[in-house]
């Protein structure tokens, strides 16, 4: 049975601690690079900060974890990558990324609107010793290439060979849970198969509260985000929302810090 | 290249120099040549360092992934289509007049393209596994057309390119040669039909590259089958600007050598070309954008206007792109007492060509600049000393190229191989 795997991110409960970054770049083997800036380092996975538009009393901040979509229709980055390095596993609706093939033309960077792809502009270092460190099941990127969230893509392999070991087809979901969600100290990200109306992110995921980023775009992007704010709300929509009246609650945001 | 010139004995190269052609000293020559030499050679090594140290050497980032070098490559692209539109209107169209500037068309066209594609390997970040397109196609993708379109077209040049080559004084005095070139010769209006055909699909490529942005709003387009209208918006300003580029060139090199070079009706016959597909190329783009602006944009959430709200991309350079670079270009191109004034002809090419300058600017600066999300900042980008230096130095192998074709290639003679520019003084 194919799966749709997806996230819930319920922003009221983000604490912006970053345990979710240090998580991804611990188990994907992101190097820490020093001459990296906030514009050229590797963070598949972004915490970022907005606020609304309100001083004093009424400003209320809030933290939106942005990783890739895992967009399901017309997925930007597919169709535009020139030799077929980026595709959608049809078992899984997981967005891979193969870097192995990866030209590097950054094509794909172009056309993601959430700008949830990196490219590797250095070649892979880690201080003396700390390559010991290094997850086994993943293999590092070199310079040039592209790479992306692939929902802790070696995590999956891991539980499908346990499964296979007891002789099962199908992985227990508990077996299979990405780094970031593993984390998070406030359990503010979860993650299921949207396919599932019995899981509970499904659920959540068709809650009022929930919403999606550029959900207009059509592309259908499998990471939900929910929050009780409507000037959170209102996040998913264009940066139209910017011209409005300054300190008004149903508009976002102005301002992210890596 | 400078005014002074001499006939062929008293030049030191004199005997690769077509019979009968003046052309300046050859000291003078190489002083012509050693600035821009010195610039190429400052692009070599600003190359050398991004292949050898990656493209951390830019100034690009996870968001401006692309930069100055992919406008270079859509400009460089845009005006070299005077090379295949030419030959399409020689070969295909049986437009005799306009033979004389064809041998200056294939070598602007060969320098274009040959420079593009040498700056598209710096941009990518494996160069090495540039083959892999051809290997792993993704049929999909715009990208997997221009690549495919673009290098069949840069052997299609090299082979128009090179019978021009063989007729070089000397290399005409080897038989096999003579033989090769009489026979690549034949070819040349079949190439240039194929040039034609992967030209239009590969112009059009290029447009879709950006117009098929679905998470970029500022730049997607609906269109026609798989195709947005940017796919056809790009070929018609490519072959409206490519013979105003090359009535440009020709200009500049008559005067530098203060030669008359070609007819002067030529120039009046490619300004009026330019400006009546420059014309429809205006008339076509305000549809487009009235459709996007009504409802393209607006259908995925984002309001035309927050586009122009950032500076310097304010509402200013829309109107500059369709009316001062467009329309303006296109009246005096086509208005014959503009159209017949030399002066006001180069200043509307030059136009025009500024024009499609611009709309590749903003196709992909802009579209890169502009924020998606609603709490993205819109972003600013310089390029490093290294790109800089890249771009100069594909212009200066451009002159460099040019000026040795034409110093020891008869690029202006009839195919017969006579060299036919005289003097005027």
């Amino acid at each position: 049975m194919s799966a749709r795997y997806g996230m819930v991110i319920d922003v009221d409960r983000c604490t912006g601690c970053g345990a979710c970054m240090v998580a991804c770049s611990a188990e994907n083997n992101v190097p820490a690079l020093p001459q990296a800036t906030a514009r050229t380092g590797l963070t598949p996975l972004l915490v970022r900060t907005v606020a609304n538009r309100a001083q004093g009393a009424a400003r209320r901040e809030a933290f939106i974890p942005i990783m890739c979509m895992h967009c399901e229709h017309e997925t930007p980055c597919v169709s535009v990558c020139p030799q077929q390095a980026v595709e959608v596993d049809k078992a899984t609706g997981i967005v891979m990324q193969m870097p192995q093939r990866c030209l590097g033309c950054r094509y794909c960077m172009t056309a993601c609107p959430y700008h949830a792809r990196y490219f590797n502009w250095w070649d892979p270092a880690w201080p003396a010793g700390m390559e010991k460190s290094l997850n086994p099941g993943v293999a590092v990127r070199m310079r040039g290439v592209v790479e992306k969230c692939n929902l802790c893509h070696a995590r999956l392999h891991s539980a499908k060979e346990k499964a296979a070991a007891a002789g099962k087809r199908e992985i227990d979901p508990a077996d299979y849970i990405p780094a970031c969600v593993e984390a998070c100290p406030t359990a503010a990200i979860r993650f299921g198969n949207l396919s599932d109306r019995n899981d509970p992110v499904s659920q959540e995921a068709n809650s009022p509260e929930a919403f999606r980023l550029l959900a207009r775009l059509g592309t259908e992007p499998k990471v939900y985000y929910k929050s009780k704010e409507a000037w959170v709300r209102a996040l998913a929509q264009s940066s139209s929302g910017r011209s409005s009246e300054p300190g008004s609650e149903s508009q976002p945001a102005e301002v992210q810090h890596g | 290249m400078a005014s002074a010139t001499v006939a062929d004995s008293r030049v030191a190269d004199g005997k690769w120099i077509a019979r009968g052609a003046e052309r300046t000293s050859l000291p003078r020559f190489l002083l012509w040549l050693s600035p821009w030499a010195v610039v190429l050679a400052a692009g070599v090594y600003a190359a050398g360092l991004c292949l050898y140290y990656g493209l951390n050497q830019t100034n690009m980032d996870n968001r401006f992934a692309f930069g100055l070098w992919i406008f270079l490559d859509l400009g460089m692209i845009a005006l070299g289509a005077g090379a295949f539109f030419t030959g399409f209107l020689v070969y295909i169209l049986k437009r005799a007049e306009l033979r004389p500037i064809l041998n200056t068309a294939v070598v602007v066209g060969f320098i274009c393209y040959s420079g593009a594609v040498a700056i598209l390997m710096i941009d990518v970040g494996q160069p090495l596994r540039a083959w892999f397109t051809f290997w792993h196609p993704n049929t999909h993708s715009m990208l997997t057309e221009v690549t495919f379109c673009i290098s069949c077209y840069l052997l299609v040049l090299c082979l128009e390119y090179i019978p021009l080559l063989l007729r070089n004084r000397q290399l005409r005095k080897l038989p096999s040669f003579l033989v090769f070139e009489h026979q690549l010769h034949k070819l040349v209006p079949v190439l240039a039909g194929v040039g034609a055909l992967l030209s239009f699909f590969h112009q059009g490529s290029l447009g879709g590259l950006y117009g098929v942005l679905r998470g970029r709003p500022f730049a997607f387009r609906q269109g026609i089958f798989i195709w947005p209208s940017t796919f056809f918006l790009f070929i018609l300003s490519a072959i409206a600007s490519g013979p105003s580029f090359l009535m440009l060139v020709t200009a500049a090199v008559e005067k530098l050598t203060g030669k008359r070079l070609v007819p002067v009706e030529l120039f009046r016959r490619l300004g009026f070309i330019s400006g009546v597909l420059l014309g429809i190329y205006v008339a076509a783009k305000s549809i487009d954008t009235l459709i996007w602006i009504n409802f393209t944009s607006p259908a995925v959430g984002f309001a035309p206007w927050q586009y122009y709200m950032y500076k310097p991309f304010g509402t200013p350079i829309l109107f500059a792109e369709i009316v001062l670079f467009g329309l303006l270009p296109a009246f005096l191109l086509t208005f014959r007492p503009t159209a017949e004034r030399r002066g006001w002809l180069l200043s509307a090419a030059a136009l025009a060509c500024g024009g499609v300058l611009l709309n590749r600017f903003i196709l992909t600066v802009q579209t890169l600049a502009l924020p998606t999300l609603s709490f993205d900042e819109f972003l600013q980008y310089t390029p490093s000393w290294q790109e800089v230096a890249s771009f100069t130095g594909v212009i200066a192998y451009g002159v460099i190229i040019y000026s040795l074709s034409y110093r020891y290639l008869p690029m202006f003679a009839p195919a017969k191989g006579e060299i036919t520019d005289v003097s005027r003084h």
